[in-house]
């Protein structure tokens, strides 16, 4: 299998006030394509920033990062746009739907900014809809859905560009125990089916439910480990 | 794509807000209609203006005596003697006296313009009459006190009786009412039709003044109005000596005149549009700033899933051009119908295309330049920070 995401020595500082804070003290992680990983780690870990490197929100200071063979390291805002739009699917815990706009047209979104036509879009967003089991609900508002169903809509909207990773931070933190599990499992079931999923939490044991675990404290990699 | 998208979430979101949009959009509203009816109103009345400039005939000269000297003067035989020496130039002239005064009937009593002229001044004028006489070459030798009275003074001064043959005074002194001119004006007062002609000699007289204030000349064809002109203008400077003491001027003089000052009031329309419409539109870059602020997290949310700066500048400026556009269309709704509810009841007004794309446009460029602040500052936003927004 080939290394999707190749990070080497990855260092990142922020200036909170007259302190410098190491988010990430040299980082190395390899994940291969195909992998159910997560990155697990309490708050202040660094695992928020590792997660905004790896999804390219945000350029880290020195180090390495090869997405897909695409050296991040000297992007531009644009060409990083570019790359979040095409390699990158994400799924928040606070699900970040937008409230005006129907399951369908949310799910949509990513596509439009890929420039996809009226006609792929349509299609690539209800096969989506369809993998997340929301064939029947795909013309109701975010306000019309329950939680579990909100996220399965945001999970439909990473998926539906089918980048090669799909970025899910906490994606259970807003939902109950029992609604999460099923997110879970379904998140289990896309991994099945070739998807590459990165799963960030402070929650020990929803992070079993991945196939690795990497432990990340105080901006370092404490563990990097099959989870038996 | 993105364009067609963004319109559709501009106008989406501008009809999930309906009132906030409405009073975003009001200052380019007022702006547009405010130009709108303004030019409609000026142009109209310009119009009006220049057909009744244009109705005085283009082969008539005006000649004003502007001296302050009352040695120096043009009178009526000299100048008499002047247009008849030249009759391949100047068809007719009439001398002018005139001035205001009280004028009685019976009880009845008012205030008119009063014009002391010779019998010519009908076919200068174009102004006959439709009942009675008008002056005669006898009545000026004679200074007889003869008054040709327009519809305006029958009106005010004569309820039932026959105007003719009666006797009226003006300033005391007793004239007899000779006939009436035919209606031109329409009617009302400061009109045509509010007018007095008497034999300009005995004006001369009643006026204790022996001076003409002006001639109007009738040159024979329109083609000759310019040379007439230099031959009158040398000759009063025969007489005067100085530039000073007289003016010339044709009806292509006021056109000029007019156009200057339809120049001046489009400068001042404009003006007052633009500063209205730059009004307009700061209220536009606030709302923008507002919405941007309010909508943090969206936009992170679009930059996570993929969009680039570009993308949300475009959103955010067309949204500011759907709302100045969506204004300035509204805007010249309300102008045209301020035009024809309004404005038409005093001049016929006019409708120009060229104001109307003139501000509709104008209303965009603002949109596009007020737009671009609130665009900017929403397109580098920082993704991580948009979507930690609350």
């Amino acid at each position: 299998m080939t290394s999707l995401i190749d990070i080497k020595d990855m260092h990142k500082s922020y200036v909170m006030g007259s302190n410098v804070v190491k988010a990430l003290d040299g980082v190395d992680i390899n994940i291969l394509n195909g992998e159910f990983v997560s990155i697990v780690g309490p708050s202040g870990s660094g695992k928020s920033t590792l997660m905004n490197m790896i999804g390219c929100l945000d350029v880290h200071d020195s180090g390495s990062y090869h997405l897909d063979g695409v050296d991040i390291s000297d992007l531009s805002d644009k060409e990083l746009a570019a790359i979040r739009s095409e390699k990158i699917g994400f799924v928040f815990q606070g699900f970040n739907l937008l409230p005006k706009f129907t399951a369908l047209e949310n799910v949509e979104l990513p596509l439009v900014y890929r420039g996809f036509s009226h006609k792929q879009r349509k299609k690539y967003a209800l096969e989506a809809l369809d993998r997340v089991g929301l064939s029947d609900r795909i013309h109701h508002k975010p306000t019309e859905l329950s939680g579990g169903q909100q996220q399965r809509v945001a999970v439909a909207r990473a998926l539906a560009g089918n980048p090669p990773v799909l970025l899910a931070d906490e994606p259970t933190g807003n939902l109950d125990t029992h609604t999460g599990s099923e997110i879970l499992s379904m998140l289990d079931e896309i991994n099945s089916q070739g998807n590459t999923i990165i799963l960030i939490t402070h929650d020990s044991l929803l992070a079993h439910r991945a196939k690795r675990k990497i432990e990340i404290v105080d901006g370092l990699i404490l563990s990097d480990a099959e989870v038996k | 794509m993105i364009f067609l998208q963004s319109l559709r979430m501009a106008l989406s979101s501008i009809a999930s807000n309906k009132g906030r949009s409405f009073l975003t959009m009001l200052g380019v509203i007022i702006g547009v209609a405010a130009v709108i009816s303004a030019t409609g109103f000026a142009m109209g009345s310009t119009a009006e203006i220049t057909d009744s400039i244009e109705a005085l005939g283009t082969n008539k000269l005006m000649v004003f005596n502007t001296s302050r000297q009352s040695n120096r003067d043009m009178s009526y035989e000299d100048f008499k003697e002047f247009t008849e020496a030249n009759p391949e130039l100047i068809s007719q002239m009439a001398p002018i006296v005139n001035g205001n005064s009280t004028v009685k009937y019976g009880t009845a009593n008012g205030d008119f313009s009063i014009l002391g002229t010779s019998p010519d001044y009908a076919d200068i004028d174009d102004a006959h009459v439709q009942e009675g006489r008008y002056i005669l070459d006898l009545d000026m030798e004679f200074r007889q006190k003869v008054a040709v009275i327009g519809t305006y003074v029958v009106n005010e001064l004569f309820e039932s009786t026959s105007p003719i043959g009666e006797k009226i005074k003006i300033d005391g002194n007793v004239f007899t009412v000779v006939g009436i001119l035919e209606e031109k004006g329409g009617g009302p007062e400061n009109s045509e039709d509010d007018m007095i002609i008497i034999p300009v000699t005995t004006g001369q007289r009643i006026f204790n003044n022996a001076r003409i204030t002006s001639f109007e000349v009738l040159t024979t064809s329109s083609e000759v109005v310019d040379e007439a002109q230099a031959a009158i203008e040398n000759y009063m400077m025969s007489i005067f000596n100085s530039e000073e003491s007289f003016k010339v001027y044709n009806s292509a003089f006021f056109l000029e005149t007019l156009e200057d000052i339809t120049g001046t009031m489009a400068l001042i329309l404009g003006g007052i549009a633009v500063i209205s419409l730059i009004v307009g539109g700061i209220g536009i870059m606030n709302i923008m700033l507002v919405s941007v602020t309010e909508r943090t997290r969206e936009i992170g949310i679009r930059k996570a899933i993929g969009a680039r700066k570009s993308s949300i500048m475009i959103q955010f400026i067309i949204e500011a051009l759907v709302l100045t556009g969506l204004g300035g269309i509204i805007g010249i709704l309300l102008g045209i119908g301020a035009i024809i509810f309004l404005i038409s009841n005093f001049v016929t007004p006019v409708v120009d295309p060229m104001w109307v794309s003139l501000s509709f446009g104008f209303s965009l460029f603002i949109g596009l330049v007020f737009g671009i602040f609130p665009a900017y500052k929403a397109a580098n936003l920082n993704p991580i920070e948009a979507l930690r927004y609350e």
